[in-house]
């Protein structure tokens, strides 16, 4: 990690006194994830240049990342020890604390005085690219000078790294321009902080003080803080091949699947026809296949003719979050009872999911290879044959509506396929058929005239007429 | 009364019901003659309850502890002997209603001692004397109930009368007419003949025996078993039934009871039958024959048994099948299931009784060879197969070799009889497949015939469920998943972390001869699971879209999205098999190839570009700039000179490091690009060819490559003598050789792959990665002697005990496979590897 701060203000020396460090000498501290070193390029009236070099040692860093007990090569092979992140901030919090702080004992008057300073970083991590570069800095004052990074000059196809190699310039005090590389180079990174800790964020934060609430980016910069907490599921990470169906791919999906949807808010929607459509049909002992972190079942719950509602999900994350959503350490003996999660998977045949009076299979089939959808049929139709199903799933030809998709493009990265109408159909009759059920169609969302609903729905009796 | 009773026989499956007053003797007796915990009593219950055995508050909790004992024990098939009064009926009704559940014999042993004895005897206890009104009224019972024991459906009783014969009585057990497992065979299985003589003895001669004998036998002492229906329909009733009556006479045969032969035995038993379905002409072929030859049929038909367990329980025969559960049990409803397969009353179009399809569900351990229903050919179904392939229906008939599972056939002479129904018309299609989520969730045992028993944590399996179901390719095609392998130990030359040192130690030190180095080809781990077409993906796996193999990486996922990807290189492999004729010389319309697929970059690209091609980025572009930096500060005279020497080091490493991992990586366009490094061919129909040499699967593929030389590369190996140092110092030499220009690295692996030695299995290989390699292991200044003293530190353990677990469960995967067994026996493998994946392991191994 390197950082080269220039001032080029009329006696530029007198950034050594602002940063306490003497023009002439080396001083290096331990910074625990290796050695921060500052030392001076040009020390001359017209142009003074301090460079904070960290010389990270990567075995105690793999070490103190292992202790999270990770299952791929990440904390062994990475950017840390070369890409300006929140570990520079520490450096800088560090080596450059008194400065921060607005301290200056031999030269007091000093401290409020803004220079003009060019401050060079040579590889610096950023998630959005050149627009969140210029949007962050620029309107503190910077002009911005960026170029951005080969993965690797040999494969050209691969394209840009994130890194750039970024220039700022602007005039502000010593004590001003720290504080704004201390607090947005973790945001430029956004990466989770594996190395630092929990205090040390909220000391990043605390720097912003004065100058962050008047930025303009700073519910962005904000929000880009809050999510350092949250962890991916180790278990799962370790068999992922390239994680690229990890937990946290998993949720960005969702994310960018509610982002397709977002105009109609049509989950809502969804959960209220599920929902009504169990009650329809009198409640009683439900079924959630694929419940996910349980947002179903919450209304279930609430629904008095339910009696009891058994969630089962393949994700034990899932599971973990809809206990949380659902409260169930809280819930009266009563009403706990009434719930039960349990991890599976819908193509075995389970026992526990014998029995109910309805089964609801919401948005999960196109979740599901079409080889394998005949074992699914096989397992809820066929043996645990619940005397009614509702089934859910998204209707193809309603895509066109959605600007943010591309043509042929799926609402959601892990979507297997997404049917027509025809297709939906198609498949309904077939499994009714093959078990003995009645299917009866039915729209969730706006019902466009040519493309039809952005959600289709398939309710399955066993055994009789179609009302 | 009677004369004294001298032998109790008790079958060594069954409940046993003592019955009699306290102070009768049971106790005792049960102790005299039967193990500990074959005996449940009612007093150790109420000891087990509430701590002492006289404590009558307990006695409903204790009784109910006794009758859960009595299930469990018969569930499991334990003769279990039932120690208490048993004097009410009710008492007993209890146990025989389990017995019945369990389909296991009950019988009563009756101890009708004079009151006197029993008031004396309870008087002599010192601990715990019953109230003398309490036996009086029991005895009372005993002798009240005693005469209606047989009605309660007990299959023997036996009554002891007196202290004399109490004594001097032996209880002898036996075994079930059905149990056989001592018989091991060989067995030529012959389905239902249905008075086919002809064929019959077309069959028997084809099968090897001598025909013109008589009895029929066979040269190298090999035996027939007739699964019933010998009888009815056809032209040779009782030429068949000659042979097999005197077959069976000669000990040449075995034969089970089918329906045909129960019906014809209750007709020549003077009982009214419905005379259809052929049995008009058996009467009436027999009734040509000499007037005893009725009653010869009668005695042979009635001693025939309705199934055999056979060859130490691997083995059974049913006339039309059996359900695990009832394999060696006895009750009426094991023989009706046996006779006439699980009915209940429905019948189809034609007037046939509807079965259930018991076998699709069938799971058991135990093949199960039987007849009865009509199938145009024989066919494995979870480890079941139907023999009756309609001889007299203008079929064939046939018969299965045991132990070899070789079918045999002979075609009908001609239609002897016209089908009620027609003989299936569709081939019986597999079931779609059943798997249960209680195979595999939560804690699991798996036997492997390699490491014996091995356990998965729940955890485990939770974490893989997640994977199988979501990502990995259909169970149906996922029969195998290769193991981890650990590395070498820890080198303990100064500037490496692995060198081939320590494999070949390794492997000296366990009594291995000969080792074979092989090339190890960074790319991604593959296996390839390739029919030879369609219909033959269709036939032994089951899949019905059309595809013809799948490649799948190490977690089961299809290394492809693109379909036409996955086809256009199974293709190119098919083509090479197909030109070195492996289909015809392995006797296999499948393969199992374990390989490595090139360049690592086609799966790996994002992770390349995300961590590795990254992490070189902002190397390559800070390092220069700080050596820069530093060499200004230098010359203005700052004293940096270790810190720039350390930083130009720093950047040196860094290049290697991009070298290293751009040596596994180019472009590639669809297929074009794309290699395949075949290093094993691990299963084909019959075989787990994973057993042979090395040397054999090296050179087959070799053999392949000139059919398909841009797809194929060929894995170089060198051969080492574990006794002849030369040897191991070129292997060495090779190695370094190949790791300097960029090579990961070699496996060292035994010449014979699975190698037992005294403390087990023997690591079936270990990887010995280059220097250089495992840069993009280790990080790109691993090299620094600071940093390598460190990461010697490295524990092996707990990776080593992973390879050789994942090992055992991949080869118990594609014994359980090849061996037909049901989809769950190899699933539960399968699945078995990726849970131990999902085990916290060091991932630098």
């Amino acid at each position: 990690m390197l950082l080269s701060i220039t001032s080029t203000t009329a006696d530029a020396t007198i950034l050594g006194y602002l940063l306490h460090k003497h023009p002439d000498r080396v001083r290096s501290v331990d910074v625990g994830f290796g050695r921060a070193h500052v030392f001076y390029q040009e020390a001359s009236p017209e142009r003074c240049t301090a460079t904070l070099m960290v010389e990270v040692d990567p075995i105690s860093l793999s070490r103190k990342r292992n202790s999270r007990n990770t299952q791929n090569l990440e904390p062994y092979v990475n950017d840390r020890p070369y890409a300006a992140s929140s570990m520079l901030s520490v450096a800088i919090g560090r080596l450059f604390g008194t400065a921060m702080s607005g301290t200056c004992d031999t030269h007091p008057e000093l401290v409020d005085q803004k220079m003009d300073l060019e401050l060079e970083l040579p590889v610096v991590p950023v998630r959005g690219g050149e627009d969140v570069l210029r949007r962050l800095f620029e309107p503190l004052g910077y002009s911005v000078d960026c170029t951005p990074i080969a993965l690797d000059p040999q494969f050209q196809s691969w394209g840009d790294s994130n890194y750039f190699a970024l220039t700022l310039s602007g005039s502000h005090t010593v004590q001003r321009a720290l504080a704004h590389l201390f607090v947005l180079l973790p945001v430029l990174d956004d990466r989770k902080h594996y190395w630092i800790g929990e205090d040390e964020i909220d000391k990043l934060m605390r720097r912003g003080g004065d100058w962050l609430p008047n930025h303009p980016e700073s519910e962005f910069i904000t929000r880009r803080y809050l999510r350092f907490g949250a962890l991916t599921r180790e278990a799962l990470a370790r068999l992922a091949d390239g994680a690229e169906d990890s937990d946290q791919a998993d949720a960005e999906l969702d994310e960018a699947e509610a982002k397709v949807e977002r105009p109609l808010s049509l989950n809502q929607q969804r959960l209220d026809a599920v929902t009504d459509a169990v009650v329809a049909m009198g409640g009683g002992r439900v079924v959630d296949l694929g419940c996910g972190e349980g947002r179903l079942l919450e209304r279930l719950v609430a629904e008095s003719s339910v009696s009891s509602v058994l969630g089962v999900d393949v994700s034990i994350a899932a599971l973990e979050r809809a206990e949380r959503r659902l409260r169930l350490d809280e819930m009266s003996e009563r009403r706990r009872e009434r719930v039960t999660l349990a991890q599976g998977a819908l193509t075995y045949v389970d026992d526990r999911i014998v029995g109910h009076d309805v089964a609801t299979v919401v948005e999960v089939i196109e979740h599901i290879d079409l080889e394998r959808l005949d074992v699914f049929a096989r397992v809820l139709f066929g043996h645990a044959a619940p005397a009614a199903v509702i089934v859910t799933t998204p209707n193809s030809e309603y895509n066109v509506h959605f600007e943010k998709l591309g043509p042929s493009a799926m609402r959601h990265g892990d979507h297997r396929f997404e049917w027509t109408r025809s297709d939906f159909k198609q498949w309904a009759l077939s499994v009714s058929e093959d078990y003995g059920y009645v299917p009866e169609f039915s729209s969730i969302g706006p019902d466009d005239p040519t493309t039809g609903p952005p959600t289709q729905m398939a309710v399955f009796r066993r055994g009789q007429e179609a009302v | 009364m009677r004369d004294g009773l001298s032998t109790i026989q008790v079958p060594q499956l069954g409940l046993i019901v003592l019955c009699g007053a306290s102070g009768s003797g049971k106790s005792t007796f049960a102790a005299k003659h039967f193990a500990a915990t074959e005996i449940v009593s009612s007093d150790q219950c109420r000891a087990l309850v509430g701590d002492d055995e006289t404590d009558q508050s307990v006695t409903a909790q204790a009784f109910a502890l006794l009758h859960d004992i009595t299930d469990k024990r018969l569930e499991v098939g334990r003769l279990t002997v039932v120690d208490a009064t048993n004097v009410k009926p009710e008492d007993r009704k209890s146990l025989v209603d389990l017995a019945r559940k369990w389909d296991v014999l009950a019988s009563a042993i009756v101890f009708d001692l004079p009151l006197k004895v029993c008031l004396e005897r309870n008087q002599q206890r010192a601990d715990r004397q019953t109230p003398e009104h309490s036996i009086k009224r029991q005895h009372k019972s005993m002798r009240r109930s005693a005469r209606w024991l047989r009605k309660e459906r007990f299959s023997r009783v036996y009554t002891l009368g007196s202290v004399a014969e109490l004594d001097a009585v032996e209880v002898e057990r036996t075994k079930l007419w059905t149990d056989r497992r001592d018989d091991s065979g060989p067995f030529d299985i012959i389905g239902d003949v249905h008075g086919c003589d002809e064929e019959l003895r077309n069959l028997l001669s084809k099968l090897g025996y001598d025909v013109s004998a008589n009895p029929i036998a066979h040269p190298d002492g090999r035996r027939v078993v007739f699964l019933g229906d010998l009888v009815d329909r056809g032209p040779g009733t009782p030429e068949v039934l000659d042979i097999a009556m005197s077959m069976v006479e000669a000990r040449t045969a075995l034969c089970i009871l089918g329906n045909h032969e129960n019906k014809l035995g209750r007709a020549l038993a003077g009982r009214k039958v419905q005379v259809t379905h052929g049995l008009a002409e058996s009467l009436e072929q027999i009734d040509a024959r000499p007037d005893d030859y009725r009653q010869q049929v009668a005695d042979f038909i009635d001693s025939l048994v309705s199934h055999y367990v056979l060859d130490d329980g691997r083995l059974v025969v049913a006339h039309a099948g059996l359900p695990e559960r009832y394999h060696g049990r006895a009750s009426g409803r094991v023989r009706s299931l046996a006779l006439y397969g699980d009915t209940d009353g429905e019948t189809d179009e034609y007037g046939l009784p509807v079965r259930y399809p018991w076998a699709e569900e069938y799971r058991g351990t135990a093949a199960v060879v039987y007849g009865h229903t009509p199938v145009p050919t024989a066919g494995w179904l979870n480890n079941t197969i139907c023999l009756d392939t309609g001889s007299v229906f203008g079929g064939e008939l046939t018969a299965l070799r045991w132990p070899e599972k070789e079918l045999v056939s002979v075609p009908a002479l001609q239609e002897h009889y016209e089908p009620i129904r027609p003989v299936v018309e569709e081939q019986p299609e597999r079931p779609a497949l059943l798997l249960d989520v209680q195979d595999v969730l939560g804690k699991h045992y798996v036997e492997t015939g390699l490491a014996g028993r091995l356990t998965i944590e729940a955890e485990r399996s939770s974490a893989a469920l997640e994977v199988m179901s979501r990502f990995a390719t259909d169970p149906r095609w996922l029969v195998y998943l290769p193991p981890t392998m650990a590395p070498v130990a820890t080198s303990k030359r100064p500037d490496y972390l692995e060198h081939p040192d320590e494999a070949f130690g390794y492997y000296a030190r366990t009594g291995v001869g000969e080792v074979v180095c092989e090339e190890k080809h960074m790319g991604s781990r593959a296996v390839l699971i390739l029919a030879r077409d369609s219909v033959a993906a269709q036939a032994r796996f089951g899949i019905t879209n059309d595809a013809a193999g799948v490649i799948v990486t190490r977690t089961g996922r299809p290394f492809f999205n693109d379909k036409a990807i996955t086809a256009s290189l199974l293709n190119g492999v098919r083509a090479a098999v197909d030109e070195t004729e492996l289909w015809a010389t392995l006797n296999t319309d499948w393969l199992v190839i374990d390989a490595e697929l090139l360049p690592w970059s086609t799966k790996a690209k994002e992770l390349l570009k995300r961590q590795y091609a990254a992490t070189g980025a902002a190397a390559t572009a800070m390092l220069p700039a700080a050596a820069r930096a530093l060499e200004v500060a230098l010359d203005r005279g700052i004293d940096v000179s270790d810190l720039h020497s350390r930083t130009a080091n720093r950047q040196t490493h860094a290049e290697a490091y991009v070298e290293a991992y751009r040596q596994y990586c180019w472009e590639t366009n669809g297929v074009e690009g794309i290699e395949i490094a075949p290093f094993q061919i691990l299963a084909a129909e019959g075989e787990v060819l994973a057993r042979r040499p090395h040397r054999w699967h090296l050179e087959t593929i070799d053999s392949m490559i000139p059919a398909q030389p841009t797809l194929l590369r060929r894995t170089e190996r060198h051969y080492v003598d574990l006794a002849d140092q030369s040897q191991i110092d070129q292997a060495t030499k090779w190695w370094e050789a190949a790791t300097e220009n960029g090579g990961e690295g070699m496996v060292i692996k035994p010449a014979q792959p699975i190698t037992l030695g005294k403390k087990g299995l023997i690591l079936p290989g270990v990887k010995c990665r280059g220097r250089e390699y495992l840069r993009i292991i280790y990080g790109p200044e691993y090299l620094e002697p600071k940093n390598l003293e460190r990461l010697r530190e490295r524990s092996l353990g707990r990776k080593t005990s992973l390879a050789r677990r994942e090992f055992a469960l991949g080869i118990e995967a594609l014994d359980r496979f090849v061996a037909r067994e049901h989809l769950f026996r190899t699933h539960e493998c399968v699945f078995g590897v990726l849970a131990l994946e999902s085990e916290p392991v060091d991932p630098r191994l």
